[in-house]
């Protein structure tokens, strides 16, 4: 298929640490369409950020990364040394990260990384580049842009800093954008705006999105797919109406619990929790990496590794021996009726 | 209406900045003219975006800034007349980010213990078990007594933080962002604690925070401050159900429930981002208000009283305010 | 570009990491800490070196062969033991000196003048730097611009050239090299103490321990200071060595340790003019004193990078 932007396939990525090697993310596979978005979520430490600069390339050294599949438009990008891939890295895909204060150059004006940031990949006068990045702040809802281009980062608000970060992701016209916590350092109403401002964007480029994020409400507003994470593994993928309106895993579930929803909840009665904490990664785990915090544990759940069974339609998936059996007898019932 | 624990009575707090190099310093109003009661046993929520005053607001209301204008009285003593440790055993502080809170090189144990050490606690004899008592409370184990802060999960060092603030049993607990460092299934327990202890023990809470659903679920008032000052207050049923500032409809707008057929928002906020050092003239919010009109930059609102608090926004008259709460 | 891209990723990372262990209840502070510092070399050889030679300073009464006073011009100059010399005598396993005094004896009593001017220096430059830095960092405003001033001052003047002056002026003694030196080397203690201030003092724990009604004294002595003692400690490793090259560098010039007591600098001094003939002479200070220094200084190294390991690259 040539629509598909990233194909990758059993990811894995290993650390090795003083108490032995940390088991960071486990065979992920993920795929992301022209003009679709996919949004990891999950919480600290599940290893969605990881993928994501395993994606990049850009994983800290002592960290090993291996897959079966790599490829972005079609070209595998596994091991094809560092000068090709920082050839791809920022002109086919680009990155948004958390905090855009540290991810400008404080000592370079917006202009000037905005020009870098094209003229880097591709033959242009420097011109052109302005023009671009004009053009491109004025897409991002930055207004006088050209009189934006003189200034520093610090000079900018976080909103405004975020959204620059967003246009300086554009310039070369990439076919992904991988974006970390885009909105987590910015306040409500700016997040929305960004968030708004990234799907418009998208649409409009059509691009791929990844979408790296802890806040459900951000996932079911904006995505097309959902991929769970828990412990390193993704523990269900759907459509975000399949996962938000039947989600299969206890995890899922749970976290769903766990969120107050104005209008839903009731005022100040008890949320949802999951007891428990998250399990150590370090060395290998034999069953469910969700067993010691699920409240539908079984004696079988601890035993051998759980598959990812696929759902009956396609693009769902669920790591959770529960959900096999229902799977498998919602067909039967389907059929009886 | 019970009785009122804390009330501020039009207080403000300018910093002078510093605008550089052999410039003149320009005062920054941080708070600039707010009024607040705190009844007691109720849940006041505090929202607004960065940089709009709250944590200068919750630091004064701790006695850690002296207002440099109005008054603030606790219990009904004027605050200023009270000495650290008096209004210590009043109003405690639970912060944001549980990794910051706790002294790293101390024991959980001492942490708890400190509020007594500091208050002069006659009976040191007691200590440990009143710090296992407020353990079992907010749900810590007795066996962390001697461990360290980086023992724990972030979780658990929020709790440490919690029964730190409740071992002397004050009366008014301020909670900044009490849940936003903290993991979503976290995120539930902290919360479902805080109403726990709410009823338990008699507590007052002032909770900043800006995550909207969250405000929704804890508390029983709202108010909602932009750039020093509180545009609109009231009862939490009311600003939810029918707000009347339009930078409060932005802010409940931009909630993102956990929807999938809804798309994202738009707020019609604009991208001029409020700078506290640069006021608009006139109200405030005027640069970004959608639903502005020729006077607002010229003319301050005055605030408007609603049927459970009031409003600031030149789009309300007396009456009309008064008129839209009936229909 | 890549650069600016790639500083969040390693920060990022190790959040990663940390919080993937966040569960998991580790080991208490202490423990790690006593495995990190028996895994650290460079720490172990500089506490070992250092250990030696604070043996040799402690029981230099009792392992010394000789009186290290004791002149004899009939046994001058005698070569070590490893010398290929018919003078060569275990008696006297390190030789003797131009005055027949014995060298090893010398140099295990000039390790108590070398240990003692350094320890004592550190102390006081110690109190000095960081109670200003300290204080500077906590209260900040104008007690910071006081004592910038102070530091400020202090950095125009020449430390070698202030110390001869006033050593020359005063009349040299342990005492007076001791108090010149340690009103001269705080500088050091006090910058990186006041950063180290401001940095723990922005921390929440600080505002809860004040929303507790705590006072500026107990908060910066049983929140703040526990926080920047492995700063200090640092610091006093590295002050400690300055002091006693300082000392050595007196010493050499006359200035510092007078004879006859045994002080290594001097030893050095009194060796300059036969480094020609007997070269061990010279050799044989020079070795313990750069032995010492470079142990102090591994042990400060390697003290930083136990008590901070996340600072380690």
């Amino acid at each position: 298929m040539s629509d598909k932007i990233l194909e990758v396939q059993d990811l894995t990525i290993d650390i090795p640490t003083p108490s032995g090697t940390l088991h960071a993310v486990q065979k992920v596979s993920i795929h992301v369409d022209r003009g679709e978005t996919l949004c990891i979520v999950g919480e600290s430490g599940c290893g969605k950020s990881l993928t994501s600069l395993a994606i990049m390339d850009l994983l800290p050294r002592k960290a090993t990364r291996t897959a079966t599949r790599l490829e972005i438009a079609g070209e595998s990008v596994f091991d094809i040394g560092e000068r090709r891939m920082s050839d791809i890295r920022g002109n086919r895909m680009s990155m948004i990260f958390q905090e855009p204060m540290t991810s400008l150059n404080p000592a370079y004006t917006i202009g000037d990384q905005l020009s870098e940031a094209l003229r880097r990949h591709k033959k242009v006068s420097r011109g052109e580049a302005r023009d671009r990045a004009v053009f491109l702040l004025e897409k991002v809802g930055i207004t006088a842009a050209a009189s934006r281009l003189g200034q520093y980062p610090h000079q900018l608000s976080g909103g405004l800093r975020q959204r620059v970060m967003i246009a300086m992701a554009l310039m070369c016209g990439p076919d992904l954008i991988i974006a970390d916590e885009p909105t987590t350092a910015l306040d409500v109403t700016i997040q929305a705006q960004i968030l708004h401002l990234l799907a418009e964007l998208q649409r409009e480029f059509n691009m791929g999105l990844i979408l790296i994020t802890h806040d459900l409400g951000v996932v079911a507003r904006i995505a097309d797919r959902v991929a769970v994470m828990y412990a390193g593994q993704i523990v269900e993928t759907g459509t975000a109406e399949q996962i938000f309106k039947a989600p299969a895993h206890p995890y899922t579930r749970g976290l769903l619990a766990c969120i107050p929803i104005p209008g839903q909840t009731e005022r100040g009665a008890h949320l949802g929790a999951i007891p428990g904490i998250v399990p150590s990664l370090v060395g290998r785990m034999p069953g469910c990496h969700f067993a010691s915090r699920c409240p539908e544990v079984r004696d079988s759940c601890n035993s051998a590794p759980i598959p990812q069974f696929q759902g009956a339609e396609p693009g769902r998936s669920v790591r959770c021996l529960l959900a096999d059996e229902a799977a498998v007898r919602q067909p039967a019932q389907e059929g009886a009726a | 209406m019970s009785e009122i624990v804390l009330e501020a009575r039009d207080i403000s707090r300018s910093f002078m900045i510093s605008q550089g190099f052999m410039r003149a310093k320009r005062p920054l109003h941080a708070v600039n003219g707010v009024n607040l009661k705190l009844h007691r046993g109720e849940v006041l929520a505090l929202v607004g975006e960065s940089g709009c005053g709250k944590t200068t607001l919750a630091k004064m209301l701790l006695g850690l800034l002296p207002p440099s204008a109005g008054s603030l009285e606790l219990d009904g003593k004027p605050l200023a007349s009270l000495s650290h440790l008096e209004v210590a055993r009043i109003v405690q502080p639970i912060f944001q980010d549980p990794y910051s809170s706790l002294n790293p090189r101390k024991s959980i144990g001492s942490i708890i213990t400190l509020p007594l050490q500091v208050q002069g606690d006659k009976d040191p004899a007691s200590w440990r078990q009143r710090a296992e008592e407020i353990m079992e409370l907010v749900g810590l184990p007795r066996r962390v007594y001697n461990n360290f802060p980086s023992q724990l999960s972030g979780g658990q060092r929020q709790r440490v933080a919690i029964a730190r603030a409740l071992i002397n049993r004050p009366r008014v607990v301020i909670c900044d962002e009490p849940t936003s460092a903290l993991d979503v299934s976290v995120q539930s327990q902290i919360l479902n604690l805080l109403q726990d202890l709410r009823q338990e023990l008699g507590l007052t809470y002032l909770m900043i925070s800006h995550n909207l659903a969250v405000v929704e679920h804890m508390a029983t008032r709202i108010a909602v401050m932009y750039l020093g000052r509180i545009v609109e207050e009231g009862e939490a049923e009311a600003v939810y159900n029918s707000p009347r500032h339009p930078y409060t409809e932005a802010l409940l707008g931009s909630v993102l429930t956990p929807d999938p057929s809804l798309g994202v928002p738009d707020t019609h906020l604009g991208a001029a981002y409020p700078n506290p050092l640069d006021m608009p003239s006139g109200c405030s919010f005027h640069p970004r208000c959608a639903k502005m009109m020729p006077q607002c930059a010229q003319q301050a609102p005055r605030p408007i009283p609603t049927e459970s608090g009031h409003v600031e926004c030149s789009l309300y008259k007396e009456n009309e305010a008064k008129m839209r709460m009936t229909s | 570009m890549t650069d600016v891209i790639k500083t969040p990723v390693g920060g990022q990372a190790g959040s990663i990491l940390s919080s993937g262990l966040d569960g998991v209840l580790e080991p208490s502070p202490g423990s790690l800490l006593r495995k990190r510092i028996f895994g650290h070399a460079g720490l172990m050889i500089g506490g070992g070196v250092l250990l030696i030679i604070f043996l040799m300073a402690i029981l230099a009464p009792v392992i010394s062969p000789g009186d290290p006073y004791d002149q004899d011009l009939s046994r001058k100059l005698i070569p070590p033991v490893w010398h290929e010399s018919e003078k060569a005598t275990w008696e006297h396993p390190l030789g003797t000196d131009l005055l027949g005094r014995d060298y090893m004896s010398r140099l295990f009593y000039g390790a108590r003048i070398s240990l003692l001017i350094g320890f004592a220096a550190m102390l006081i430059s110690g109190v000095i730097g960081t109670t200003l830095g300290v204080l500077a960092g906590y209260f900040g405003g104008k007690v910071d611009m006081v004592v910038n001033f102070i530091i400020t001052t202090r950095l125009s003047m020449p430390v070698v050239l202030v110390a001869l002056a006033v050593v020359s002026l005063v009349g040299s003694s342990l005492t007076v090299v001791i108090w010149v030196l340690g009103l001269l080397i705080w500088d050091r203690f006090a910058v990186v103490m006041r950063s180290a201030t401001q940095q723990v003092r922005g921390l929440d724990f600080v505002a809860a321990a004040q929303s507790l009604g705590c006072s500026n004294r107990r908060i910066i002595l049983s929140e703040i200071m526990p926080n920047i003692a492995n700063q200090l400690i640092v610091i006093a490793t590295i002050e400690m060595a300055h002091a006693i090259l300082l000392e050595a560098a007196l010493s050499f010039l006359g200035l510092g340790v007078q004879p006859p007591d045994p002080g290594w600098g001097l030893m050095i001094a009194e060796a300059k003019g036969m480094i020609f003939f007997d070269a061990w002479l010279i050799t044989i200070p020079g070795v313990a004193l750069f032995a010492l220094v470079l142990s102090i200084n591994l042990l400060g190294d390697g003290m930083r990078d136990v008590t901070a390991p996340e600072n380690r690259n």
